[in-house]
């Protein structure tokens, strides 16, 4: 299921302001890569920018090409709401729609592609929440409101629901920022468990949780407020944190960078 | 296999292309939907043009819905027909709006002059085309007046009581009837100052005559104005920020003082935009001035004693007038009358906009 | 902070704020709400002591009394409303409340809000038929579907349009609007006739269906503002959790705002029907004013128990006045329910938001 994702000289703009600048990097099938650098960097654009969420803020563009696969996700007859249920995604803040059910919550991505059937959905429910190590810590409650669990509850919920929709890739901005020690632990544990099927991208601040977790880093960092973000560095996770080939990755990383 | 592919709702990159309905296919449908119309309306003469510019609108949306689902398929298809739908809402409610302002205007230019704003309906017959608004307008600036002087210290104290010292039941149960009060319908508000002052307090002093006069229109329009004044500046003292507040204290200013020499200023532009809106709603009322003020055609400036009028009052039984000189009366009367709420709205908006203390 | 309850005289007679105590004493004419505490503790020391009349404690019951003046005015309103309701209502020779009828004015007075509470709420249900879809419509143009540079203009126009006067609106619907409406009317009866409520053989033109048009134009602005508050209150985390499951615009509507805003929805077409059920001087323009029960829609007719005071109210003697007070009474009361409804449900959608939060 998981998919190759290569970037081209990508670039996004808000109106006129340029956010990244003439990013390449291509990401492996069944990996997780961490995006790291300073706040600012454009770490969060670029994500944003590989499911075309980026678009959704007025005044947003980008230029360069993007392929999932070999296929342009940019093209002009492409899908974007095709793209988005490909290439699900994980937001900072645990974001379960505060009107529904858990159950509902996680089965909403599949009720929007017209699947209406009780049998499936509550399959694919069971699925998602066991996937997202969840499922025995609510299947009792599976009516209640999903806002009514805590945080990281809530988040492992967000999980469940992205990929209950099954997609090929799973984008994540900053999923533990707004958890606690515990709770992040147990969505590091998780991603460990989704990489044999997902190809997963992770933006993160926390440099230990992406020395912990990932595969492959990049370093992405402006020279100062105002400039585009730019990829500094991109290699194995291993090389990154104990030998990086750049200065400004070492100075990041030892601390010696804002 | 997985779950998405047997119901084959599964994404994957080969099928994320989509074919798209050109704008040129839309406009076809747009023209065809209109010709089909005209052919079924005029073909059958069951209607004007006004019955081709609907049916051609059900027909396109009927159309573009068709074309989009075998094109782009059936959700694209309803965000399409939806968006049109919600666009379409926007147009079918500014024809009557723009209709009203076009009319206002047009017939409400007709007795714009100086004679309108300088004389009173008078010793003005049934065949005089003369006649004017004066007494009217001065009745509505005198009557918003007083209820202005009345509401705006009863309300900003209420406010102030419901921010800074209301807790618990009590003050929960001022601010749900406040909110319940903005409801009451202006004719009740009419006939409460009906009931309670014309036909039972007035008559003290009259002889056992009721008395109709412009104060009691101006109480009428108290009623309606407090509950908004309340609600408006508590809204605005919520706003200010608590910190300013923890910092007299700090320095040993008593809560009296707090309040009316930091938190009051700093809402302030906020609070007169809430009074203004509230002034605004209250001179285009008619209905209580209607039953409480008596009415009146000439000039009274005292507002405490005999008839007064007032320009909604004005348009109003212009209206229903059987003269042939009253429509355009009624019609500069209401553009006068719009003229001076929308100054009025329009003043308080932009002030709201200069207005530091934001949600 | 909050208890500033009052000491007795006695213990504040050190009290530094002496001619603040003479001040507040003019301001504070409500007696305490509480009994007087006994002496602080430590009593004795040299530390200033609260004053009975104090500026502090007069300068919270000036405030405490202008709040209260809400609760008594809504208690007045009720006792005087039914103080003159009540000997009009002894004298009438009828039911008050299931006559059709208007006469109170003779020396057997004869008055029933029947057909005034019916068309009543007939005007109102239909204005929110016609209004609340289309103001919806717009409010999530504005929200979600217009650029900024149209949504922020259109929405200072519908404000504004929400402060026209009702009268205006009545001048339009009775001089301008009943044209297209009489049309509109003749057309329906000749191809709809066989529907009893687009039957009838005239005249058309100031019927239930212009008055209700007229209705539903002046609540459309009320409905629209409030509704898009709502609106743009929707998370947008929320907003973006639909778009990345691959939603399209109109789902991500109906997944996330739509459902977040429902209670909001509700109560702006509860306040849009307080509003149309009160209307007065608009309906009593636009309406033919009969008194019967009838379904049609579009011929000469209806009345509304507001349009009926306003047209009344000329000619009503002592007896008159009552009856058209009783009939307000009703009206009240209606009101009255439908506001508290609406307020009740914002409260409650108010304590849903902040626990969630």
């Amino acid at each position: 299921m998981a998919k190759r994702i290569e970037a081209y000289n990508v670039s996004s703009y808000y109106g006129s302001f340029k956010a990244i600048d003439n990013i390449s990097m291509t990401v492996e099938p069944k990996t997780i890569t961490a995006l790291i650098g300073p706040s600012g960097c454009g770490k969060s654009t670029f994500l944003r920018s590989i499911n075309r969420m980026h678009e959704v803020l007025p005044g947003a563009r980008i230029e360069g090409r993007l392929t999932i696969d070999d296929q342009n996700i940019y093209d002009s007859d492409v899908d974007v709401t095709a793209v988005r249920r490909m290439i699900g995604m994980v937001f900072q803040r645990p974001n379960p729609f505060p009107t529904m059910s858990i159950y509902e919550n996680v089965v909403a991505g599949l009720r929007l592609n017209g699947v209406r059937k009780k049998s499936l959905l509550d399959e694919a429910c069971e699925k998602s929440l066991v996937a997202a190590n969840l499922w025995n810590e609510v299947k009792d409650r599976l009516d209640r409101p999903g806002a009514g669990l805590s945080g990281g509850q809530q988040q492992r919920l967000c999980i469940a629901r992205t990929i209950a929709v099954e997609p090929q890739v799973v984008l994540m901005d900053e999923p533990c920022s707004a958890l606690d020690p515990i709770s992040t632990l147990a969505i590091e544990d998780l991603m460990f468990k989704l990489k044999d099927r997902f190809t997963i991208i992770i933006v993160t601040h926390n440099m230990q949780q992406a020395a912990r977790v990932s595969d492959r880093t990049g370093f992405f960092s402006i020279d100062k407020t105002g400039d585009p973000g730019r990829l500094i560095e991109y290699d194995d996770t291993q090389k990154i944190f104990s030998n990086p080939s750049e200065k400004k990755t070492e100075d990041y990383i030892t601390g010696r960078f804002g | 296999m997985s779950l998405l592919e047997r119901t084959g709702v599964a994404m994957t990159p080969g099928n994320i292309r989509t074919r798209k309905l050109s704008t040129a296919v839309v406009l076809g449908i747009a023209v065809a939907a209109v010709a089909l119309a005209a052919v079924v309306v005029f073909g059958l003469g069951i209607g004007n043009w006004v019955l081709v510019v609907a049916l051609g609108g059900v027909f396109y949306l009927a159309g573009v819905y068709v074309a989009a689902s075998r094109v782009e398929g059936r959700r694209a298809a309803r965000n399409r027909t939806w968006s049109a739908l919600i666009h379409s809402a926007c147009v079918l409610a500014i024809l009557p709006l723009a209709s009203v302002v076009w009319t206002l205007v047009s017939k409400g230019m007709e007795r714009l002059d100086g004679d309108f704003f300088g004389s009173s309906m008078n010793n003005i017959g049934a065949r005089d085309p003369e006649g004017g608004a004066y007494h009217a307008i001065v009745g509505t600036l005198e009557q918003v007046g007083i209820a202005t002087v009345i509401t705006v210290p009863l309300g900003v104290l209420g406010a102030i009581y419901l921010v800074e010292y209301g807790r618990g039941r009590f003050a929960a149960a001022i601010r749900f009837f406040v909110d319940v009060m903005t409801g009451i319908p202006s004719i009740v508000a009419g006939l409460f100052v009906l009931s309670f002052y014309v036909l039972i307090v007035t008559p003290w002093f009259n002889d056992g005559r009721p008395g109709f006069s412009g104060f009691a229109a101006a109480l009428a329009l108290s009623v309606l104005m407090l509950p908004t004044i309340v609600r408006s500046t508590e809204e605005m003292l919520r706003l200010v920020p608590g910190p300013l507040r923890e910092g007299a204290y700090a320095l040993g200013v008593p809560k009296w003082k707090t309040i009316l020499r930091i938190v009051l200023p700093t809402a302030l532009s906020g609070i007169v935009t809430g009074i203004m809106l509230a002034i605004a709603r209250a001179a285009g009322e008619t209905a209580p001035v209607l039953l409480v003020a008596g009415g009146g055609a000439a000039i009274n400036f005292n507002a405490f004693e005999n008839n007064q009028s007032s320009l909604a009052l004005f348009v109003y039984q212009q209206a229903g007038d059987a003269s042939r000189y009253a429509p355009a009366r009624a019609w500069t009367a209401a553009l006068t009358l719009v003229a001076l709420v929308l100054i009025l709205t329009i003043a308080a908006k932009l002030l709201a906009r200069r207005n530091q203390l934001t949600r | 902070m909050g208890d500033t309850s009052p000491r007795s005289a006695e213990t504040g007679t050190g009290g530094t704020l002496t001619t603040d105590g003479r001040r507040g004493s003019a301001g504070g004419g409500v007696p305490p709400a509480h009994t007087p505490d006994s002496p602080g503790l430590g009593g004795g020391g040299g530390l200033p002591r609260r004053t009975r009349f104090g500026m502090e404690s007069g300068f919270r019951v000036l405030t405490l009394a202008a709040g209260a003046m809400v609760l008594v005015i809504i208690v007045a309103i009720a006792v005087f409303l039914i103080s003159k309701a009540v000997p009009a209502l002894r004298a009438n020779t009828e039911n008050f409340f299931t006559f059709n009828g208007w006469s109170p004015n003779g020396t057997e007075p004869r008055f029933g809000i029947a057909a005034l509470a019916f068309g009543t709420v007939l005007s109102a249900v239909l204005a929110l038929l016609v209004a609340v879809p289309v103001a919806l419509g717009i409010a999530l143009f504005l929200s979600h579907y217009a650029p900024r540079r149209i949504a922020t203009p259109l929405g200072f126009v519908i404000d504004l349009l929400a402060a026209v006067p009702s009268v205006v609106f009545g001048l339009w619907g009775r001089d301008v609007f009943i044209n297209p409406v009489r049309d509109f009317s003749v057309w329906l009866n000749e191809y709809f006739g066989w529907l009893p409520i687009f039957g009838g053989d005239g005249p058309f033109g100031r019927s239930i269906m212009l008055g209700a048009l007229v209705l539903a134009i002046m609540v459309l602005p009320i409905i629209t503002s409030l509704s898009r508050e709502v609106f743009l209150q929707t998370p947008a985390m929320n907003e973006e959790a639909a778009l990345a499951l691959g939603a399209t615009k109109w789902e991500m509507i109906r997944t996330a705002v739509l459902p977040y805003g429902k209670p909001g929805i509700i109560a702006a077409v509860m306040l849009g029907l307080g509003r149309a059920l009160g209307e007065t001087i608009a309906l009593a323009m636009t309406l033919g004013i009969t008194f019967d029960i009838s379904a049609n829609l579009i011929e000469n007719g209806g009345n509304t128990i507001a349009a009926n005071i306003a047209n009344a109210f000329g000619e009503a003697n002592d007896t008159g006045r009552g009856a058209l007070i009783a009939s307000g009474l009703v009206l009240f009361a209606i009101t009255l329910v439908v506001n508290m409804t609406a307020r009740a449900i914002i409260y409650r959608r108010r304590e849903f938001r902040d626990s969630a939060a």
